[in-house]
């Protein structure tokens, strides 16, 4: 104990010289500077390890998210993020119905494919009416069409090593095109589909034309729009900053959005 | 604190000087969530300030009505709720920030977490602190139960439920005249009744309409969803009660500062409260 006891004068003067920091610091400022401490990253980011580990476990590994009706509908789906993707060649796959559109399947796959919108639309077909949540707190519901990621992912022959999907896309935000990814629990999911259909028409421009992803059980930015890739991995670590996204990346995101 | 003094055990008959009124673990969970709660509230509003917007149902978004929104017009911020439109210009909607730059966000920076615009963040405290409340909460719920003080200071007995009790106890606060003597060492029915409110209905409600809100509790725990009306409605409950438990907090305050603020903090603190002497007879 006794090592523990500083002079008092010392004590005093310690204190004043807190005082006068904080004097000096704005109490606001001094808020932020905790939010961007080092250490307190690391212990906030524990809080997505806790919400990934325990969801993962209470939940079943099919377990559906809610599927609602038609009367359950939107009267309008909003749109977010990318609303037209910039530059020529998306414009010109526009033009064109998105007829020479290609989604590579690549990475730790046996058989690499290259899919046309006609291969994807010849695929068995999954439609659900679900209910998409953003981040910022709004949510639509709306009906999707597409063939399911895991019909997909076996017919590429997914190697046992796989232990990551990711999407990359064709639009870019501040000039770095848009990417994401998720677990395999996520991509073998029954809901997790290719959308190229948005309540009976064809897939918006503004929702991702030609192709989207539905990840149901997470919130809305993991749902990768304008896709081009699909590529499975053994880590994260090479994808961008390694977090696994655009968002994680560059803003903390978190990389499991389930809640 | 407390060692320094001769502590005085409450005694059948003769009247205390002293009692140890909150015993260890009710003062540790108090400041915990007290903290927890200031965390939960100011990143909350932080991203509320995301999507200044709540809908009742399954859904809702920029084209659907929301029955209270903060926005924005060139000159003044407002907020509305149903068709009432408030102007609120400088606190909410518009309102400058810490460099005199003009905001247009809905909540202010002095009252967010962090004080600049960060869904990002906000979410990463609030999600971690959620945690916090849960397990604090919990913990409390059965130390309180197994332990004797729900029983002992909680429960309201038969005679304190008649009408005629409880209209004396707001006539008291009213006048605010408080207990003294015996009487102040034992919660009256308006805080019994308050505390369980919070502890047994407004916080377990914002855990179970924040889990709502969360698309992987909606697959593993459908019925929650049920239980709210949607994922919107469970939104606006959220936001409902955050407001009561702020309303809570300001009675709270003001019944610390009227009670006597230095007895009732150092109470909360090591324990021990004075019980305030009696009235003169004849009151």
């Amino acid at each position: 104990m006794s090592g523990l006891i500083l002079p008092r004068r010392r004590l005093i003067a310690r204190a004043g010289g807190l005082v006068a920091a904080a004097g000096t610091l704005p109490l606001l400022s001094g808020c932020d500077a905790i939010n961007e401490a080092p250490a307190v990253r690391k212990i906030l980011s524990m809080g997505e390890e806790m919400n990934r580990a325990s969801q993962r476990a209470l939940m079943d590994r099919d377990a559906l998210a809610r599927e609602f009706t038609r009367a359950d509908l939107s009267p309008t789906f909003r749109s977010n993020g990318t609303k037209l993707p910039p530059g020529a060649a998306y414009a010109a796959h526009a033009a064109g119905g998105f007829a020479d559109w290609r989604v590579e399947v690549t990475g730790l796959v046996a058989r690499p494919l290259s899919l046309s919108m006609a291969d994807i639309r010849a695929m068995p077909q999954r439609t659900q009416i679900t209910r998409h949540d953003c981040v910022e707190g709004w949510s639509a519901i709306g009906q999707w069409t597409g063939p399911q990621l895991s019909h997909v992912l076996a017919a590429a022959g997914v190697r046992d090593s796989a232990r990551y999907i990711v999407f990359r896309c064709a639009d870019r935000i501040g000039g770095d095109l848009y990417y994401e990814s998720c677990d395999m629990v996520d991509a073998l999911h029954p809901q997790t589909i290719m959308a190229w259909a948005l309540n009976d028409a064809v897939l918006p421009i503004a929702n991702g034309a030609p192709l989207r992803l539905r990840i149901e059980r997470q919130l809305g930015y993991k749902h990768a729009k304008y896709l081009t890739d699909i590529q499975a991995v053994a880590s994260l670590d090479a994808i961008g900053a390694g977090k696994g996204g655009y968002w994680e990346d560059r803003i903390d995101y978190e990389w499991y959005a389930g809640i | 604190m407390a060692e320094a003094e001769t502590p005085v055990a409450p005694s059948e008959g003769a009247s205390p000087v002293r009692v140890y009124r909150h015993r260890l673990p009710a003062r540790i969970w108090h400041w915990v969530n007290a903290l927890t709660l200031l965390v939960l509230l100011m990143s909350g509003l932080m991203i509320f300030n995301a999507h200044p917007r709540l809908y009742w149902g399954q859904y809702g978004a920029n084209p659907d009505y929301a029955w209270l929104a903060v926005g924005s017009t060139p000159k003044t911020g407002f907020l509305r709720i149903g068709e009432t439109r408030i102007e609120t210009t400088g606190v909410l909607g518009r309102w400058t920030d810490a460099k005199g730059v003009e905001q247009t966000w809905a909540f202010p920076g002095w009252a967010t977490i962090p004080t600049t615009y960060s869904l990002a963040d906000g979410r990463r405290w609030h999600l971690l602190f959620a945690w916090v409340l849960a397990i604090s909460l919990t913990l409390y719920m059965l130390w309180s139960l197994f332990g004797g003080h729900l029983k002992r200071d909680l429960h309201v007995r038969r005679a304190e439920w008649s009408p005629r009790h409880i209209w004396h106890d707001v006539k008291d606060h009213a006048q605010l005249r408080f207990p003294k003597g015996e009487a102040a060492a034992h919660y009256h029915i308006l805080q019994k009744l308050s505390y369980i409110g919070v502890i047994f209905v407004l916080l377990p409600l914002m855990i179970a309409t924040g889990l709502t809100m969360s698309p992987g509790m909606n697959a593993s725990t459908p019925w929650l969803l049920d239980l709210f009306g949607g994922r919107q409605s469970a939104r606006s409950i959220h936001f409902i009660v955050a407001w009561l438990l702020v309303a809570f907090f300001l009675v709270h305050i003001a019944m610390v500062l009227l009670a006597g603020p230095v007895n009732e903090v150092r109470s909360m603190i090591t324990g021990w409260f004075r019980l305030p002497p009696e009235r003169k007879a004849g009151r």
